[in-house]
C-alpha cells in the first residue's frame, strides 16, 4: 500500500525530527534553534506545497504497515488531508516568527520550542492519516505535546488550566479510543474514504453504528470544544500568546473538527450520517454551540477570553457546515476549517502584540490604540470584520456557503442561526473596533498605557508585528481571490465535488 | 525434553529477561558508585543478579510443575536477598515482610504440588493437560501466586520494598519477578482448569480492583518511588483482566487477550524499569525522594525527566507505545466478547493513571522559588534507561513480530 511515500515521511519528519534536535541543543544556542525553526519550518512548506501540487494532478501519495493483525498504520495524502496539512505548515510559519519574537529573553524556551515542534508533527499526523487508528495515534500525541506548552509558565493558574485541559483532553482521548476499537470490532478496519464499508452492514447494525457515532463525537468534541465540552478551553488562554494563536487556529481545537470531518465524511460517509439521522443531531449542537460561545464572548472583559469563546462559536461553523447535507454545506464547513484558521491566528498575535507592547490585557484597556500601533490594530481590524462577516474578507463566503447550504438541506432556521450569530459577531467585535480607532487614548492626553516598553523601531518588534500582518493578507487575499484554483474555496469545492459524486 | 519447552512466548520472556537484568546491571555498576554504597555490599549485586537471570529463564522455559516452582522459589529468594542488599534499617523492615509474605506464598503452593505428586507420577505440564484438579487446589495455588505476585488485596509488601531497594533491583523487581508468578499462574490454568470460567471472573474482578485501588493510591504518593511503586501494583491489575478473557470465551477473544497481555507484560518491563533507573537518577540528583523537590528538575535533568515521560507514556497507554497497542487488543477482546465491564474498568484505569503521571510532572513544571544545587548524575545512567524506554515506546508501531512469536492462545 505504499506509494510514493518518500515526500511523505519527509514532510512528517521535518518537524518530528527537529523536536529532539531541539531538546538536545543548549539553551544558549539561540542563532542554530531560530535557523532550525525557521528552515524547517520552510521546507515543510515546501514540501507540502509540492504534495498539493501533486495531488492536485492526481498523484497518490501513501505509506503504510501492519501492527498487528486487523489494524494499521496507514499514512495519505488525500485533498481534504492535504488541506489541513497546508493550513498548519502555513501557519506554523508564521507562528514561530512570531514565538521567536515572543519569548525573546525568557527562561526555557528551548523546552518551548521542542514541544512546539511535536505538536505541530502532530497536527501534520492528524492531516496525513489515513486510517482512525493512525489518526488516533497523532490525535493523542496532541494531547501530550500541547500540555508542557500550556502550563510553560509554570504559575499556579497555568498549572490549573493544564490540569483542567488534560481531565477534559484525557478523558476525550479514552472515549475516542474506545469508540474506535468498537468501530473495528464491528466492521473491521476501514481506511478513509472506505464508506462502503460501513454503508453495507445490515440495518440490525444501525444502532451500533449510531453509538459508536456518539461516543466519537462525545471524544472529539473535547477537543472541539461543542458545547458542554468547551470548558477547557477559555482556561487554557493563561499560555503564551503563540501557544494560544495555534491552538484555536490550527492544532487543537481544529484537530478536533477535522477529526469530526473526517468522521462523517470519510468513515461513515455522508449519505449513511443522513440516513440514520446523525446530521439534524449535529446541526443542533453545532448551532446551539455557536450562539452560545458567542453570547459569553460578549459578557468578557479580557481580550483573550472573548477570543477564545468567540474560537468556540466559530469552530462550530466547520460542524454546521458538514451537518448540512448537500455540496454547498460542505464547501462552506471546509473552507472555514481554513479560513477561521487565518482570520483567528491574526487575531491571537494582535492580542499578544497589545499585551506584549503596551501590557493590555483588557478590553476596556484598548482606547486609542490605534493611533499607537496601526499596523496591528489593523491586523486585528481584518480578522474581526473577517469574523463578522463582511465582504471581501474570507468569513463572508463561509457564512454565504453555510447559507445557500442551509436552503439546499432544506434546514432554513439555520439561516436564522447564522444571522443571529452574526449579529453577536459584530455586538463582541465591533465595540473593540470603536475603541481601537475612534476612542481617544494616552496619546491623545486620556490615561495612559499600563505597562509600555517599545520592543522595537517600529510600534512594536518586527517579529511580532509581520506574522500579524502576514496572516492579515492572507485572509484578505483568500477572499479577494477566491475564485482562483488553489485557493481554500475552490480546493473545498474540489473536495465536496469528490465527496458527492461517486 | 519433559523439563525444557522453549517456544516463542518463552524465548520471548527470556530474551526480555536477558535485557532487563543486563541492563540493571550495567545500570547498577554506574549507578551504585555514584550513591556511593558500600563496596562489600555493592559486589554481592551482580551474582545475585545471575542467579536471579538463571532461575527465571528455567521458569520461563520449562515444561514441568516442578522445576516450575523450584525456580520460582529460587528466584524469590534472590529477590529477598537483592532487597536486603542496601543494608538501611527500612530495606531490612521491607525485605523481612516481603520475605513473610513470599514465604507465605510458596506455604500455600508447596503442600498442592506435593499433595499433586502424591497422585500423579508425571509432573510435566504435557502429561498434565491430562488432569482435572479439584476448585480448591487451584484457588489454594492461585492465592498464594498472586500473593508472590503482588495483586490486590495481596499487595501490602511491594510498595515499601521498592521504596526501600536500590533501584537497579527495583527495576528488575518489577519489570522480572513478580511477572514471573503470573506467568507461572497462567501456566498452571491454561493446563490444568481451561474450564474455569467462573474463577477467572473472579480473578478479572481482582485485577479491576487492583487498577483502581493501586492508581488511587499511586495518586495519593508524596514520594517518587512510592508513585512508581504503587503503578506497579495498577499494572498486575491489567495483567490479570487475561483470565477472564482467556477462559470461557472463544478463540478469537482468547487469542487477542493472550497476545495482549504478553506484550503487555514485554512493554511494561521495559517501561517499569526504564522510569525506575530515571527515578534513581532524579532521587540522586535532588538529594531527596519527596515530590516536591521535583520543582526546577526539568532544566538540570532533562534527560531523566524525558525518560520518566517516555516510560509513563508506555505504562499509561498512549500512543504510540507497547502499551498502547496491547491495551488496543485487550479492548478489542473485551469488545469482542461483550464483557464490557473491562471496557470501563480500562478506560478509568487510564484516567487514573493520567492523574498519577501528570501529577509528578506538575511539581516539575513549577518554577522554584530558590536556586538548589543538584548534583548533575553521569549521562550513561540516562542513556541506558533511554534505550529500554525508546524500546517500549518502539514496541507499539513494531508489534507486529512480537505478537507473532507469542502464538495463538493455547
Amino acid at each position: 500500500m505504499s506509494d510514493n511515500p518518500g515526500l511523505l515521511l519527509a514532510t512528517l519528519a521535518t518537524s518530528l525530527l527537529v523536536a529532539p534536535i531541539i531538546f538536545l541543543l543548549p539553551e544558549r544556542a539561540w542563532l542554530a534553534r531560530t535557523s532550525l525553526n525557521l528552515g524547517a519550518a520552510l521546507l515543510k512548506l515546501g514540501l507540502v506545497a509540492l504534495m498539493v501540487w501533486g495531488v492536485a494532478r492526481g498523484d497518490s501519495y501513501a505509506f503504510g504497515f501492519t501492527v498487528v493483525e486487523g489494524v494499521s498504520f496507514e499514512l495519505r495524502a488525500d485533498p481534504l488531508g492535504i488541506m489541513f496539512a497546508g493550513l498548519s505548515s502555513l501557519l506554523w510559519l508564521f507562528t514561530t516568527l512570531y514565538a521567536i519574537g515572543y519569548l525573546e529573553g525568557s527562561d526555557n524556551r528551548k523546552r518551548f520550542f521542542g514541544f512546539f515542534s511535536l505538536c505541530v508533527a502532530s497536527t501534520l499526523g492528524i492531516a496525513l492519516a489515513g486510517n482512525l487508528f493512525t489518526f488516533l495515534l497523532f490525535y493523542e500525541l496532541l494531547t501530550l505535546s500541547t500540555y508542557p506548552l500550556v502550563v510553560h509558565r509554570g504559575t499556579p493558574k497555568a498549572l490549573a488550566a493544564g490540569a483542567t485541559y488534560l481531565r477534559y483532553t484525557v478523558s476525550g482521548g479514552v472515549l475516542l479510543l474506545i469508540a474506535v476499537v468498537a468501530l473495528h470490532v464491528l466492521a473491521g478496519e476501514v481506511s478513509f474514504g472506505q464508506r462502503e464499508i460501513l454503508a453495507e452492514l445490515g440495518p440490525e447494525q444501525h444502532p451500533w453504528l449510531i453509538g459508536i457515532f456518539v461516543l466519537l463525537m462525545l471524544g472529539l468534541g473535547v477537543k472541539a470544544a461543542l458545547v458542554p465540552l468547551h470548558g477547557w478551553l477559555p482556561q487554557a488562554m493563561v499560555a503564551p500568546a503563540p501557544v494560544s494563536a495555534l491552538l484555536h487556529a490550527v492544532a487543537v481545537v481544529k484537530a478536533g473538527a477535522f477529526g469530526i470531518v473526517r468522521v462523517v465524511y470519510d468513515v461513515y460517509g455522508i449519505a449513511l450520517s443522513y440516513e440514520l439521522g446523525l446530521l439534524t443531531g449535529l446541526a443542533i449542537i453545532a448551532s446551539f454551540t455557536i450562539l452560545y460561545g458567542s453570547l459569553r464572548a460578549l459578557a468578557q472583559v479580557d481580550i483573550k477570553r472573548r477570543l477564545a469563546f468567540s474560537t468556540v462559536s466559530q469552530v462550530s461553523y466547520i460542524m454546521l457546515g458538514i451537518s448540512l447535507f448537500g455540496p454547498m454545506g460542505t464547501v462552506a464547513g471546509l473552507a472555514h476549517l481554513l479560513h477561521q484558521g487565518l482570520m483567528k491566528v491574526t487575531l491571537f498575535f494582535c492580542a499578544g502584540n497589545y499585551a506584549e507592547e503596551l501590557g493590555i490585557h483588557r478590553i476596556d484597556e484598548l482606547d486609542g490604540v490605534g493611533r499607537r500601533m496601526p499596523g496591528t490594530s489593523l491586523a486585528f481590524t481584518f480578522g474581526a470584520l473577517g469574523m463578522i462577516g463582511i465582504p471581501p474578507l474570507v468569513g463572508f463566503l463561509s457564512k454565504w456557503y453555510l447559507g445557500m447550504g442551509a436552503i439546499q438541506a432544506g434546514m432554513p432556521w439555520v439561516i436564522a442561526v447564522l444571522v443571529a450569530s452574526s449579529l453577536l459577531n459584530a455586538a463582541y467585535f465591533l465595540p473593540i473596533l470603536y475603541r481601537l480607532w475612534f476612542k481617544p487614548g494616552p496619546l491623545e492626553g486620556s490615561g495612559e498605557w499600563p505597562h509600555e516598553r517599545r520592543l522595537g523601531r517600529l510600534e512594536t518588534s518586527a517579529w511580532l508585528l509581520w506574522p500579524a500582518l502576514g496572516t492579515a493578507a492572507f485572509s484578505l487575499l483568500a477572499g479577494i481571490f477566491a475564485g482562483l484554483p488553489l485557493s481554500p474555496l475552490s480546493w473545498a469545492s474540489l473536495i465536496a465535488t469528490q465527496e458527492y459524486l461517486p | 525434553m519433559p523439563f525444557l519447552h522453549a517456544d516463542g512466548l518463552a524465548l520471548l520472556l527470556m530474551a526480555l529477561t536477558t535485557l532487563v537484568v543486563g541492563a540493571s546491571a550495567l545500570h547498577g555498576a554506574r549507578y551504585l558508585r555514584e550513591s556511593e554504597a558500600p563496596r562489600r555490599r555493592s559486589g554481592l549485586l551482580w551474582p545475585l543478579l545471575v542467579l536471579l537471570w538463571a532461575a527465571l529463564c528455567s521458569l520461563f522455559a520449562s515444561g514441568h510443575l516442578v522445576v516450575q516452582y523450584l525456580a520460582l522459589e529460587v528466584t524469590a529468594l534472590c529477590a529477598v536477598a537483592l532487597m536486603l542488599l542496601p543494608g538501611s534499617r527500612a530495606s531490612r523492615e521491607a525485605g523481612r515482610r516481603y520475605l513473610l509474605c513470599t514465604l507465605s506464598g510458596s506455604l500455600l503452593v508447596l503442600p498442592a504440588v506435593v499433595w499433586l505428586a502424591s497422585r500423579q507420577a508425571d509432573l510435566s505440564l504435557a502429561a498434565l493437560a491430562e488432569v482435572d484438579v479439584a476448585p480448591w487446589w487451584l484457588a489454594l495455588v492461585t492465592a498464594g501466586l498472586l500473593i508472590k505476585m503482588a495483586a490486590f488485596p495481596l499487595h501490602g509488601w511491594l510498595p515499601p520494598a521498592h521504596g526501600a531497594a536500590w533501584v537497579s533491583v527495583s527495576t528488575v523487581h518489577a519489570a522480572l519477578v513478580i511477572k514471573a508468578a503470573f506467568f507461572m499462574a497462567v501456566s498452571l490454568w491454561t493446563t490444568l482448569a481451561p474450564e474455569a470460567a467462573s474463577g477467572a471472573q473472579l480473578l478479572g474482578w481482582l485485577g479491576a480492583a487492583a487498577i483502581l485501588w493501586g492508581s488511587l493510591l499511586a495518586w495519593r504518593q508524596t514520594e517518587l518511588k512510592s508513585v512508581v511503586a504503587y503503578s506497579t501494583v495498577a499494572q498486575v491489575g491489567y495483567l490479570l483482566l487475561l483470565f477472564p478473557l482467556l477462559f470461557g470465551t472463544d478463540d478469537e477473544v482468547a487469542t487477542l487477550a493472550w497476545q495482549s497481555t504478553w506484550l503487555l507484560v514485554i512493554s511494561h518491563a521495559l517501561a517499569k524499569a526504564a522510569m525506575f533507573m530515571a527515578v534513581g537518577s532524579l532521587v540522586l540528583a535532588m538529594g531527596r525522594g519527596d515530590l516536591q523537590g521535583l520543582s526546577g528538575v526539568g532544566q538540570r535533568l532533562p534527560l531523566s525527566l524525558l525518560v520518566f515521560g517516555l516510560a509513563a507514556v508506555s505504562l499509561l497507554g498512549l500512543p504510540p507505545s507497547g502499551g498502547f497497542t496491547a491495551k488496543w487488543m485487550l479492548l478489542h477482546a473485551a469488545i469482542l466478547a461483550h464483557q464490557w465491564q473491562w471496557v470501563l474498568v480500562v478506560g478509568i484505569g487510564t484516567l487514573l493513571g493520567a492523574a498519577y503521571v501528570f501529577r509528578v510532572f506538575r511539581y516539575c513544571f513549577i518554577v522554584p522559588e530558590d536556586e538548589q544545587a543538584m548534583r548533575v548524575p553521569p549521562v550513561s545512567l540516562d542513556i541506558i534507561a533511554l534505550l529500554l524506554a525508546l524500546a517500549a515506546m518502539g514496541l507499539g508501531l513494531a508489534a507486529a513480530p512480537v505478537v507473532a512469536l507469542m502464538g495463538d492462545a493455547p
